[in-house]
Formats: structure tokens, C-alpha cells, sequence
């Protein structure tokens, strides 16, 4: 029997096991949001725009480990889900967008609502499809799933005319695909990861550094077994939170421009780095002439072209995270038999002293509102069992810094691109996927404004989604930047007065909101907040010079860090520390 | 240095946009792009001419190779190789030079593909240092247009340069 493009479409997506979309209806998308109408097992999520539809899917895919599906309109539909692709892309995040398109027939005549959609996402997608023929449709369902969510994951784009939405043909859901100029490479080189095992074996100061494919391969397992067989102590990228425990002794917290002092001093030390499923990016490396001087590079990812990109590489493994891992704790365990806790005493003891002296700290006995404590009270209360989201500022180096990810999944941030309105999108579609847990978005109070909206969305479909605004009235990281190298010039950066009264603006959308302007009102307003089980906006009135510290300045040496001057001092200048 | 690569596609729409926005979005030069059918008209052959260090080179041939459409790539300037490109230029000579310009034709083994009173349009094809001495010695004669295929390039067969 013949069936529409709508229900190939719909049936598609069944059999591809999805239960969740998020999205947006328009002119050429009515016909399948008709069927959506009755539709009982296949759930679509209305978004208040169609970035937050995105952003919904792409955080429920980080916090499920499956893509997530948004199915928008054609023309400014389309175009609004840009910012979202790219954010996923970016990250590595598989993600199914799924675009209407105007008829086939109008396509380049500057249709009403007609956008180039597949032009404009090429760059910033894995791959897209204009689908031309119904025949092609359910196939062509089925292909963007497989690249969605395979090798290095990513977001994918479908667009679809009227037409084909409307044309009738058998459907036929394929049971596999194979692409032929698609077959990432899982396996890694044994020879390589042999001898990777024995530079670790022989190395005084190794170091791991674990990035997002940690997490997006489902390595966390491994990469905890490599660390405490062979000792070696692990610093994650942004991306990496999670992917080994931050509470673990072996634990060195996030390197890079906010990273620890400890993580980045043992970088600059390390005689061998161990790069799991990361890219190098400049947040990460800083100077990368200044890089790491003194390590051989070992480099495990799935995407060839991440390898050799930004540092040298002395073992190249092309593979993926998990298989590369299971294959060298195998080769460690019954080949490289040393006497580790013994071998790495020296270097434990080195990294001790750092942490000592340098800990990650802020002033616990200010009386005004200081974010890192709030950050604190969060991991607190919640014990390390929330899935938190963050938007991107300060906000979100605090949330990086201050609460501590034991597990993967539980971090859903924008790494790559550093998206501004992430995180409460994010938070709500990692919410859908988990209605039992508590999702927190850690926002700042310029960036919640820019998805606002979206509390529509958390409200009608009682999601109850927490946000801890940490509002200092700046657009407070780019207000930071200019404190620092810009003589105070706040151009542009202070919103004060301008900033609304978040407590209201819950209320007006039928959300609770909370505020404490004190510090002894922070613990009272965060267990309210998580004993109601409705969205609620939490409105910390924080000390809005507070910085991130400790930063390296862009361009500098990742051990060339900056750090608060000491109280006692009276003069403003900053210390770099070497 | 100088590359040659040959990047062998699915014969799609929008897939030469692909290689040239990753191109251009990466900030790699081309210096040159043709491209055609293969004898399998679902796959298609680009030969593009780019230059770069080794370490950037390396970059774009593993770029090319992520490209979901591309079935496969091969530098060929690390096998031993043929290469060729056609040029077509049409020369309007004085009465004086004509008989050299004819005579410049036969020794490049060019073809005289179109002719009038006022201009010759000749073929030619080769590799690149016998186009461009060719160019120049017509140079003098008066250029009229000149265009060029792009190089393609085919490996030899069984030699593998060390
Ligand atoms: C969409 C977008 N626009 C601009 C920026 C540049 N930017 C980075 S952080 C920041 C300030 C964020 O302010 P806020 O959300 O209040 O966070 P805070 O740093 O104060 O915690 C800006 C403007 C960005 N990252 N994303
Ligand atoms: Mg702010």
C-alpha cells in the first residue's frame, strides 16, 4: 500500500525508535504536523522558537547518548535552527533536523518562504539531504540516523519540499545502510596502541587529557580502568567533564584558559601526554608553540583529521575511544607488568604540592553572594546527582570549575561554539528525556534572555526545569575581559537596570520564581527550588565584580596563568604565576 | 610544494560545493579544479591542484577524505604520474607573424581548431611547463583569450615511488 511522505516520515522515525521531537509548524510542514494531531507514540515538543528546538534536541541527545530529532519550517524556520546546528556540530552531538522546504517545482525561484537551507548548513553539518523523490525518503530517514550517530557523531539536516510530503509510495524501511564513502574507522592499529602502552610503561610524568569522545563513545569505564591500573592522573577539556569522575584522586579537575593551576602545570611538565578523544583546541592548548614542551604526544580519536591539526603527534590512533581503550588495558594488563603506585610517586608527589599550593578556591567569607558559592551549594545539595546545563559566560566556567561531575552525561554545555541560550533549551530536553532526575541550567543573566521564551515550553509540558541565574548585571566574561585588558571600559556590557525582574517573568509565564540578594538566603532558595516539582527560576543577586579565575590571557602560555591578587596587597595589579 | 589530487565523488548534486567550501572554509588555496564522469557515471573524479606544506597537505587529503561523498583520495603527487592539461588560445597575429605562429603550433603539436582572417585558435595539450612555454613564446604575437581545462592527472601503473 501506498503511503504519503508525511506517514514515510512519521513511520520512519518509529522505526528508528524515536519517541521525542522538538519543533515548530508552518506552512509546508502542515501536513505532517496533520498527522502529528493524532499521533500517540511519536511526540512532538512545541518549542517558542526554533533555535530552542534545537538546542532542546541536541540536550536530549547529550544527555541520552541518542540524536535527537527537531522538525521545523522551511524559509525563517530553517534559518533560525542554524545557530543550534552549528552548536552541535561543533561538539560533536548527533542530531536529525528535519527542514520543510517549499514544492520541488518553486526551489530557486525565491518561493514565499523559501530558504537554501542545504546551502547555508553545509559548513556547519556532518552532512544534509534535499530530498527530492518520496521513493528516496524513507532511505534517506534511515542514512541520516546512521551518520547522525556513528564515527564522530554530528548533526545532520533533512530537507524536505511540500511535495515530497504530499507524493504516496510503498514504504520500505531498510534494515541496515551501507554508504560506501562513509566507513569510519573503529578499530585502533594494535601495533600503534601496543606501543603506546609501553611509552606509558616507561614515561616519569604521563598525563591524560580527556576530551567529549570519552563520553560520546560510552569510554568513561576504560578511560577509569587505563588511570588507576597504570596511575596516571587525568585532566578533561570542557567537553570531558564527566568522563572520569572529578572526584577521583587521580582527578585534576579542567585544563586550559580557566583550567586548574595543577592540571596546567602538569601539561607544561608532563613528559607524556595521553589525548583521549580530544582536539586541541586554543581554549585548551593556549600558545601552542608553548604547548606542552617537554611530552611525547600519544592521540587517540576517531576523526583522522583531529590528529595532527593544532600539535604534533609522536603515536597517531585513528579509532574509536572504547574499542582503542578495552584493546590497551588488554595490552597493559598481560604485557607492560610494572610496579606503578612505585614508578609514580615522584610525580603524585609533584602534583600534591601543586595542588596544595595553588587549590581551587574563592573567598568563602564575603558577605555579598559570591557565584562559586553558589556552584558549591548546588553540588551540595544535589549531591553530584543532577544533569546540569549551563549557558556561557562565567556562569559556565563556574559550573565547570565548582561542581564536581562524577558521570557522563551529567554536563551538557556548549563547548565548541560557546552558544549564548544553550542551556535552558538543553536543560529542557535532557528534562523530557529524564523526567525523574533534576536538570539544573546554570545560566548567566544575559544569556538566559537570549531562549527565554523557552520557559513557555518547560511550563506546558510540566517540565520542571531549575535555572540558578547567577546575575551579576554584566554580560559579566566580556565585562571581565575588559577589567582586565581594556582599562575597565565596560563598553556595552552592563545591563543593570536593564535587566528584568526574573522573579516576575517566571510568574508572568506561570513558573515560580525565587530570589536571595543574600548569602544566607542561597541554601534556603535552592532547596525550595528543588523540593517543587515545577520550573522555577532562582534569581542569585551575586558580587558582579567577581572573575574566573585562574585565567591564562589569550595567547599565552597555558602555565602563564593569572590569579586574584592576594588581599593584603594594595596595589590592583595582577600576578602571573609561572 | 605543489599537489595534485585526485579525489575520486559520488556523482551527487552539491558536491562540488562540499570540496570548495571545505576549501574555502578552511582557508586552503586551489589553484586548480576540473572535473568529470568517471566510466561509472554515479562516480565522478576531481583533480585539484592545491599547494601548502606537508603538514597542511596532510590536513586536506584527510579533510577530503571525511567528506561523506568522497569515495576516495590519492595525492598523486607522491606516485609516479601523468598529468595533462588543454589549453585553447586564440592568437591574432600581424600579417608579418602568422607563418610563426603556424610554425610555433606544429612544434608544441598544437591543432588549429578555429581560423579567420583576423585570429587562429589553437590547441594544446600537455604537460605544464611545455603549455607555458608555449604561452610565452605566443605572447609576442598578441594574445587574444586563452583558457585552460585545469590539470588532470592519472597514476602509471605498478610504480610506486619510494
Ligand atoms: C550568542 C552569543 N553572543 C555573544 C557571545 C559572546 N559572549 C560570551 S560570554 C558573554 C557574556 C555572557 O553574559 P551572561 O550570560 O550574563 O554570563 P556571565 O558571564 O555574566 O556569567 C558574551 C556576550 C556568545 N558567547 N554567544
Ligand atoms: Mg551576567
Amino acid at each position: 500500500m501506498k503511503i504519503t511522505g508525511s506517514e514515510i516520515l512519521i513511520e520512519s522515525l518509529k522505526k528508528e525508535g524515536i519517541k521525542h521531537m522538538f519543533g515548530y509548524p508552518g506552512g509546508v510542514v502542515l501536513n505532517i504536523f496533520d498527522l502529528l494531531h493524532d499521533e500517540k507514540e511519536l511526540q512532538l515538543i512545541l518549542t517558542r522558537h526554533e533555535q530552542g528546538a534545537v538546542h532542546a534536541a541536541d540536550g536530549y541527545a547529550r544527555a541520552t547518548g541518542k540524536a535527537g530529532v527537531a522538525l521545523v519550517t522551511s524559509g525563517p524556520g530553517a534559518t533560525n535552527t542554524v545557530t543550534g546546528i552549528a552548536t552541535a556540530a561543533m561538539d560533536s552531538i548527533p542530531l536529525v533536523v528535519i527542514s520543510g522546504q517549499v514544492p520541488t517545482m518553486l526551489i530557486g525561484n525565491d518561493a514565499f518562504q523559501e530558504a537554501d537551507i542545504v546551502g547555508i548548513t553545509r559548513p556547519c553539518t556532518k552532512y544534509n539531504f534535499l530530498v527530492k523523490d518520496v521513493e528516496d525518503l524513507a532511505r534517506t530517514i534511515k542514512e541520516a540516523f546512521h551518520i547522525a550517530n556513528t564515527g564522530r557523531p554530528g548533526p545532520v539536516l533533512i530537507d524536505l519540499p511540500k511535495d515530497v510530503t504530499t507524493s504516496k509510495a510503498e514504504f520500505h524501511w531498510p534494515d541496515s545502510v551501507k554508504i560506501r564513502s562513509y566507513n569510519p574507522t573503529y578499530e585502533g592499529n594494535k601495533y600503534m596502541i601496543t606501543q603506546a602502552a609501553h611509552m606509558i610503561a616507561k614515561a616519569k610524568k604521563p598525563l591524560i587529557i580527556a576530551g567529549g569522545g570519552v563520553i560520546s563513545s560510552g569510554a568513561a569505564e576504560e578511560l577509569t580502568e587505563l588511570a588507576e591500573i597504570t596511575q596516571v592522573p587525568v585532566t578533561m577539556t570542557l567537553m570531558g567533564l564527566g568522563g572520569f569522575p572529578g572526584t577521583h584522586k587521580l582527578s585534576l579537575g579542567m585544563l586550559g584558559m580557566h583550567g586548574t593551576y595543577y592540571a596546567n602545570r602538569s601539561v607544561q611538565d608532563s613528559d607524556l601526554l595521553i589525548a583521549i578523544g580530544m582536539r586541541f583546541d586554543d581554549r585548551v592548548t593556549g600558545k601552542i608553540d608553548a604547548f606542552a614542551p617537554n611530552a611525547k604526544i600519544i592521540h587517540i580519536d576517531i576523526d583522522p583529521t583531529s590528529i595532527r591539526k593544532n600539535v604534533r603527534v609522536d603515536v597517531p590512533i585513528v579509532g574509536d575511544v572504547k574499542r582503542v581503550l578495552t584493546v590497551m588495558n588488554k595490552v597493559i594488563r598481560d604485557e607492560v607488568k610494572e610496579p606503578w603506585e612505585e614508578m609514580r610517586k615522584a610525580w603524585a608527589r609533584q602534583i600534591a604540592a601543586w595542588k596544595k599550593e595553588r587549590p581551587m578556591t574563592y573567598d568563602h567569607e564575603a558577605d555579598i553572594i559570591k557565584p562559586q558559592y553558589v556552584v558549591e551549594k548546588i553540588y551540595e545539595l544535589t549531591k553530584g546527582d543532577a544533569i546540569i546545563a549551563t549557558e556561557v559566560g562565567q556562569n559556565q566556567m563556574w559550573a565547570a570549575q565548582f561542581y564536581q561531575y562524577d558521570k557522563p552525561r551529567t554536563w551538557l554545555s556548549s563547548g565548541g561554539l560557546g552558544t549564548m541560550g544553550y542551556g535552558f533549551p538543553a536543560a529542557i530536553g535532557a528534562q523530557l528525556a529524564f523526567p525523574n532526575r533534576l536538570v539544573i541550567d546554570i545560566a548567566g543573566d544575559g544569556s538566559i534572555q537570549m531562549n527565554i521564551q523557552e520557559l513557555a515550553t518547560a511550563v506546558i509540558n510540566k517540565l520542571p526545569v531549575k535555572v540558578a541565574i547567577l546575575n551579576n548585571r554584566f554580560l559579566g566574561m566580556v565585562r571581565q575581559w575588559q577589567e582586565l585588558f581594556y582599562q575597565e571600559r565596560y563598553s556595552h556590557t552592563k545591563l543593570d537596570e536593564t535587566v528584568p525582574d526574573f522573579v516576575k517573568i517566571a510568574e508572568a509565564y506561570n513558573a515560580v520564581g525565587l530570589r536571595a540578594a543574600k548569602k544566607s538566603e542561597v541554601v534556603p532558595v535552592l532547596k525550595e527550588a528543588f523540593s517543587i516539582k515545577r520550573p522555577v527560576f532562582m534569581d542569585f543577586v551575586i558580587d558582579w565584580q567577581e572573575k574566573v579565575y585562574p585565567m591564562v590571557p589569550a595567547g599565552a602560555a597555558i602555565d602563564h596563568m593569572l590569579f586574584p591578587e592576594e588581599k593584603k596587597k594594595p596595589e590592583k595589579k595582577l600576578r602571573a604565576v609561572k | 610544494m605543489r599537489h595534485t589530487i585526485s579525489v575520486l565523488v559520488e556523482n551527487k548534486f552539491g558536491v562540488l560545493s562540499r570540496i570548495s567550501g571545505l576549501f574555502s572554509g578552511r582557508g586552503y588555496n586551489i589553484e586548480s579544479l576540473s572535473v568529470g564522469e568517471t566510466i561509472d557515471p554515479k562516480v565522478s573524479v576531481m583533480t585539484i591542484v592545491t599547494s601548502g606544506d606537508d603538514w597542511i597537505v596532510e590536513q586536506i587529503t584527510k579533510q577530503l577524505n571525511k567528506l561523506i561523498d568522497v569515495i576516495k583520495v590519492v595525492d598523486m603527487t607522491e606516485l609516479d604520474h601523468v598529468e595533462r592539461e588543454m589549453v585553447m588560445i586564440k592568437v591574432s597575429p600581424r600579417q608579418e607573424d602568422k607563418a610563426e605562429v603556424l610554425r610555433l603550433a606544429e612544434i608544441f603539436r598544437g591543432r588549429i581548431v578555429d581560423s579567420s582572417s583576423k585570429a587562429y585558435t589553437i590547441e594544446v595539450t600537455g604537460e605544464e611547463k611545455k603549455i607555458a612555454a608555449f604561452v610565452e613564446l605566443l605572447r609576442p604575437m598578441g594574445i587574444k583569450e586563452f583558457v585552460r581545462t585545469g590539470k588532470i592527472a592519472i597514476a602509471r601503473e605498478g610504480i610506486k615511488k619510494s
